[in-house]
C-alpha cells in the first residue's frame, strides 16, 4: 500500500482500512460479519472503479507522477530475465537517468531501454528525477544501434518529466543529442515498441520515443510541454496547470483519437501503483501482440512504415 | 487626501522621443543611430557593432537567392485549430491576428531558387509569426522541402528562427520533430546535401530536430541557439548564466556549429560550399 495519497485516493484507503478492521474483529471476536464485509468489498470495488474511471486529465497527470508508481526497472525486472545493464555513451559519461541493455523477453533476446526515476531522496538525486542529460540520449542510441546490428527488437519504457535543462546539458548539446536520436531511430531496421509508463514530457520523451508502435498506460501522459510549463507561458500562472492539461489533451484517450498512439493499456484495480502485477501482465500482453505483428516485416518495410506513419501526422489546409 | 492638484500634465505623460519614422533607426545592441538606407545596404547589420537585426523571410530570399529565382511552393498552406485550443485567447484568433500582422500564412516558406547560379531548395522561417513556432504547417513544409530536394536531387538550405514547437497544436507539434527528422534521415542516406542556417533565436523543438541535422551548420553572429530556454536553466541551477551562454560563439566553441558567418558574407559562403559539394570529380573514377 502506498503511504503517499492523492486527495481522490483517500476515501478508497479509508474504506479499505475499515474492511481490514472488520475482518480482524470478526476473527478475534469470532463474529459472523461475512455478509457485511462482502457488502463493503462490493462497495469498495465500485468506488475504485468510479474514482479511477472518472479522473480529470490533471488527476491522471498526478497519478502518472505518483511516488509509488512502478518505474522502468520495476517492469524490466518483472517482465524480463537476465537483464544485463550496459553503461556509458563512449563519448563523455554514463547517465543513470537512462538504463538499458540486453535481456530476454518471453525467452526471446531483446534490447530494453528505459528512463528511470528514483524512489527515495538519494535515488531521486542519483537518477536526476528521470531527467536525462545528452549522455543518456547518446547511450540510448548506442544501445539501439547495437540492437540493430544483432537484429534484436527494441523495447523502450518512457517516463520523464523532461530532458534536463542544465548548464552542462546545453554545453554538451542536449538539442543535438535529441535530434540525432530521432533521426537515427527513424532508420533502425528492427522493431521498435515504446511503452509510456508515466510521464512523457516533450522532446525529452521523444528523444527515445520514436517507434513502430506506441503503447500508453491508462494513467500516463504525453505532451509537447508539461501542463505547468504551458500554464506558466500561456496563462502566466503555473497554478493553472489543470486548465493547461485539458487544453493540451495529453491523456491516452485523447492521443489515440489523434492517431499518435496505438494502444491504451488499462491499469486494473485503481492504477499501476495499487496493482503492479496486473498492470505488468497487461504490458506483457501488449508487447507480445505488437512484437508478433512487427515480426512479419523486414527491416526496409519497418523503416518505410515508420516514415509513413510520422508523415501522416499533422493538420493543415493545403489550398 | 490630496493637498495639491497638478494643473499641467506630468513628465511621464510626455511621449517617448522617437527617431523620425523611416529615416533613422536605433541599434538594439549598441544604441547608435543608424541611417536606415545604410542599414538596408548593409544587409540589416549594424555598421557600428555588427548586431544582426531580425529580418523576415522575404528579406532572406532577397539576400541569399539570385534575383527573381525563387519559386515558392505550397504558398497557401494554412494551420487549423483542430484541438479548439484555448488559453487566454483562442488559437484560431492567434492565427488570424498573426496572419494580419505579418501578411503570411504561417512561420515557414519554401520553394526552388538559385544561389549564385546553383539551383537549391530554399526554406526560411519567420520569427514574427507566433514566435516562429513549429506546428503542422512548419513540419509539413520542412518535410515537403526535403522531398522536393530529394526528387530533384538538389541541395537543401533551411534558415531557422524559432522558439520551438507550437503549444497550441500540442502533441501534434511534437510529432513534427519526428516527421521532419525522419525525412531528413532518408534524404541524407540517399546522399542529399543539407545546409542549416541558424539565426536568432533557434531553440527547443527546432534545435532538437531539423536545425541540428545539417551536413553543415552555419550560425549568424550572436544568435541564441539552445534546447532549454535561458530562464528555465537559470531557475533550475539557481544561478546566473555566464555571458554569451547559448550564443553562436558558445555553440562554435562547443562544437555544434561549423562556423559563424556574417549575414553580408552568407551568400558567398553558401556559393563556396555548394561549389564544393555539387562539383563532379570527387573521386578518381567518377
Amino acid at each position: 500500500m502506498p503511504d503517499i495519497l492523492l486527495d481522490f485516493e483517500k476515501p478508497i484507503v479509508k474504506l479499505e482500512k475499515k474492511i481490514s478492521e472488520m475482518k480482524a474483529l470478526a476473527e478475534e471476536e469470532n463474529l459472523e460479519l461475512a455478509g457485511t464485509i462482502r457488502n463493503l468489498e462490493k462497495k469498495l470495488d465500485k468506488l475504485v472503479k468510479d474514482t479511477y474511471s472518472g479522473l480529470s486529465r490533471w488527476e491522471r497527470v498526478q497519478l502518472a507522477r505518483h511516488p509509488a508508481r512502478p518505474f522502468s526497472l520495476d517492469y524490466i525486472n518483472h517482465l524480463f530475465t537476465d537483464f544485463t545493464e550496459l553503461h556509458g555513451d563512449r563519448l563523455f559519461g554514463d547517465d543513470p537517468a537512462l538504463v538499458g541493455g540486453p535481456a530476454f523477453f518471453n525467452g526471446r533476446p531483446v534490447m530494453v531501454i528505459g528512463q528511470q526515476k528514483g524512489r527515495n531522496t538519494k535515488e531521486k538525486l542519483f537518477r536526476n528525477f528521470g531527467m536525462m542529460n545528452p549522455e543518456g540520449y547518446r547511450k540510448a542510441i548506442r544501445l539501439m544501434k547495437m540492437a540493430a546490428k544483432f537484429r534484436r527488437p527494441i523495447i523502450v519504457f518512457v517516463d520523464t518529466p523532461g530532458a534536463y535543462p542544465g548548464l552542462g546539458a546545453e554545453e554538451r548539446g542536449q538539442g543535438e543529442a535529441i535530434a540525432r536520436n530521432i533521426y537515427e531511430m527513424a532508420r533502425l531496421p528492427v522493431p521498435l515498441v515504446v511503452v509510456i509508463i508515466g510521464e512523457g514530457a516533450s522532446g525529452g520523451a521523444l528523444g527515445i520515443g520514436l517507434g513502430d508502435r506506441i503503447l500508453m498506460l491508462e494513467n500516463s501522459w504525453y505532451s509537447v510541454i508539461t501542463p505547468e510549463g504551458c500554464a506558466a507561458i500561456l496563462w502566466r500562472d503555473a497554478a493553472k496547470a489543470n486548465l493547461a492539461a485539458d487544453a493540451l489533451k495529453l491523456i491516452p484517450a485523447d492521443l489515440i483519437k489523434l492517431g499518435v498512439i496505438d494502444e491504451i493499456i488499462s491499469e486494473p484495480g485503481g492504477g499501476a501503483h495499487r496493482n503492479f502485477a496486473g498492470t505488468a501482465d497487461a504490458v506483457r500482453t501488449g508487447l507480445l501482440t505488437h512484437l508478433a505483428e512487427l515480426d512479419t516485416l523486414d527491416g526496409e518495410s519497418l523503416i518505410s512504415a515508420r516514415l509513413e506513419k510520422y508523415a501522416a501526422m499533422g493538420y493543415y489546409h493545403d489550398r | 487626501m490630496v493637498w495639491f492638484k497638478r494643473n499641467t500634465p506630468g513628465l511621464a505623460k510626455q511621449a517617448k522621443k522617437n527617431t523620425p519614422d523611416g529615416l533613422w533607426i536605433k541599434c538594439e545592441s549598441c544604441k547608435e543611430i543608424i541611417y536606415k538606407k545604410q542599414l538596408i545596404e548593409n544587409s540589416y547589420v549594424c555598421s557600428h557593432c555588427e548586431f544582426h537585426f531580425r529580418i523576415n523571410s522575404r528579406k532572406y530570399i532577397e539576400l541569399l537567392l539570385d534575383e527573381g529565382s525563387f519559386e515558392e511552393r505550397c504558398e497557401g498552406m494554412e494551420a487549423v485549430d483542430f484541438l479548439h485550443f484555448r488559453d487566454q485567447k483562442r488559437y484560431s484568433e492567434r492565427l488570424k491576428s498573426a496572419r494580419q500582422k505579418t501578411g503570411l500564412k504561417d512561420a515557414m516558406r519554401f520553394g526552388i531558387g538559385a544561389v549564385g547560379g546553383h539551383p537549391v531548395v530554399f526554406s526560411v522561417m519567420d520569427f514574427s509569426f507566433i514566435g516562429g513556432s513549429m506546428g503542422s504547417v512548419v513540419g509539413e513544409k520542412v518535410a515537403r522541402a526535403v522531398d522536393l530536394a530529394r526528387e530533384h536531387r538538389l541541395p537543401l538550405i533551411i534558415v531557422s528562427a524559432s522558439g520551438g514547437a507550437r503549444m497550441m497544436e500540442s502533441i501534434i507539434s511534437l510529432m513534427q520533430m519526428a516527421k521532419t527528422s525522419s525525412r531528413l534521415a532518408r534524404f541524407s542516406a540517399e546522399g542529399g546535401l543539407y545546409i542549416s542556417i541558424l539565426t536568432n533565436p533557434t531553440t527547443a523543438g527546432v534545435v532538437a530536430s531539423y536545425a541540428m541535422l545539417g551536413d553543415v551548420h552555419i550560425a549568424e553572429p550572436g544568435a541564441l541557439i539552445g534546447f532549454a530556454g535561458p530562464r528555465v536553466i537559470k531557475q533550475t541551477i539557481g544561478q546566473d548564466l555566464p555571458d554569451g551562454f547559448q550564443r553562436a560563439a558558445f555553440q562554435l566553441e562547443h562544437g555544434f556549429v561549423d562556423m559563424i558567418v556574417n549575414r553580408k558574407e552568407m551568400k558567398s559562403k553558401l556559393m563556396t560550399l555548394l561549389r564544393f559539394f555539387t562539383a563532379t570529380g570527387g573521386t578518381a573514377d567518377a
